[in-house]
């Protein structure tokens, strides 16, 4: 960052270049920056869901987009998501109160014996961004963990994460005995993690496998969108 | 033979001398264990090539680098023996090799044939351990430091090892220095260090199965 742009005074801006601003410290991976730009906005009348969805998601998306195109990689990325992990937690609890829209449960979790959740994170704070309610089991769970949450909150969608080869086989264990379970069908299954890939998710039995979070945002969404039809139309 | 430094081993391809009837085909992060184990049985009949080293870190082109290599050196050899593990590809390399013909390393990784696979295996509870061998420790910069962007934002560390809580150094050799700079990588990373002698493990017993 240049010496011209860290005398940028963000409340001197208009909303327009503040939303502006906001997507390239988003880029920069500049979380006080964000932190005080979400408290500006909230100052000035706007809903907590515009900042969201307008300022980091918008930005959020633009990272994304970057980083598909191996423009931005993987540190520049978390720099980013931890930016806008900052203004989230300030939003989170006024977008409860405020009643922002709802688009659906997900029930989310690293495989058993696999520690790494940086992509699932990422995913989860995506989803969140997106409208959905996300429950986070964290690391490392057993079959008997997700069975156990999926139905307790009533999710609609089970997300699994895996970034090694020998644990991503643990995800056909998640979906066999929802099979078994006669519970499959309640379900919308998402996979994701670095080793994976489409041919891995059909193999499974996963509804589809997620490349990125973006992806895994948009693929909910469309998935939700047709069980919405689906019982519309039942 | 001699070798070239670490970093080239890390980035660039070792070419074979051309002598011998048997092509070891290899990861560069196994060079100097394979010329000490080729000296010290005199498997001269054994010629070494190795593939760049950081492919550990794109496993998902592992596969394909092999397949390449076994091309373009099989006819000058009367069998190539892959020295990788599965290393991440999920069963694709081990697919391959039995496609193409030529045989590999059974295991995970090189952190489990290093200790021995089944003694590696044992270890039910060390999902939260982050392994490193003579190698990697030495490369620990160009390995994992640089490429998960320590270097330039420092602050990700914790987001990457926060659910691991120790380091443990695979050790092939007895290096003081070497466990020294093991240890102060496990200090950078916040982490407890363990060291664990090693030797070569199953590396030597396969290539010594097929002299």
């Amino acid at each position: 960052m240049s010496d011209e742009e860290n005398d940028i005074i963000l409340s001197e801006l208009d909303d327009d270049e503040l939303v502006q601003q906001m997507h390239d410290d988003l880029y920069d991976g500049l979380k006080e920056e964000i932190e005080e730009a979400v408290n500006i906005l909230l100052e000035r009348g706007w809903q907590p869901y515009d900042i969201l969805t307008k300022a980091l998601v918008g930005g959020m998306t633009i990272v994304g987009i970057d980083f598909r195109d191996g423009i931005l990689f993987v540190p520049e990325v978390l720099m980013a998501a931890n930016a806008m992990k900052g203004g989230m937690a300030i939003l989170k609890p006024l977008l409860a109160e405020t009643g922002a829209p709802r688009i659906g449960k997900m029930v989310i979790g690293t495989v058993k014996g696999d520690i790494h959740d940086i992509g699932k994170n990422l995913v989860s704070m995506m989803m969140e961004g997106a409208g959905f309610e996300v429950v986070d089991l964290g690391i490392n769970n057993a079959v008997e963990a997700y069975m156990e949450a999926l139905e307790a909150e009533q999710a609609d969608i089970l997300g699994m994460s895996a970034l090694l080869t020998t644990t991503m086989p643990y995800m056909k264990v998640v979906i066999d005995t929802l099979v078994a379970q006669g519970k499959r069908d309640d379900y919308i299954v998402l996979v994701g993690g670095a080793p994976l890939n489409e041919e891995f998710g059909k193999a499974i039995g996963a509804d589809a496998y997620c490349r990125d979070a973006a992806v895994a945002v948009e693929t909910a969404k469309e998935f939700m969108a047709r069980k919405h039809n689906q019982l519309a139309a039942g | 033979m001699q070798l070239p430094s670490d970093a080239a081993l890390t980035d660039q391809p070792l070419a074979p001398e051309g002598r011998g009837r048997m092509l070891l085909l290899a990861c560069g992060a196994l060079a100097h264990e394979i010329v000490a184990l080729k000296r010290l049985n005199g498997w001269d009949h054994m010629d070494l090539a190795c593939l760049p080293a950081i492919l550990h870190n794109h496993p998902d082109r592992i596969t394909g680098a092999v397949r390449e290599a076994v091309a373009k050196h099989r006819a000058a050899y009367d069998t190539i023996f892959v020295l990788y593990a599965d290393c991440g590809t999920g069963g694709q390399l081990q697919a391959a090799c039995a496609e193409i013909g030529v045989e590999m390393l059974a295991g995970p990784h090189c952190y489990s044939f290093f200790e021995g696979n089944a003694a590696f295996a044992a270890h039910e509870d060390e999902i939260t351990a982050l392994y490193l061998t003579d190698f990697l420790t030495r490369q620990f910069d160009a390995f994992l430091w640089r490429p998960m962007g320590l270097d330039r934002h420092p602050e990700l560390r914790d987001m990457y090892f926060s659910n691991y809580d120790k380091l443990v150094y695979l050790a092939q050799t007895d290096d003081e220095a070497l466990t020294a700079k093991a240890r102060t990588c496990a200090d950078r990373l916040g982490l407890a260090f363990e060291r664990r002698f090693t030797g070569y493990g199953d590396l030597a017993t396969e290539l010594a199965a097929r002299a």
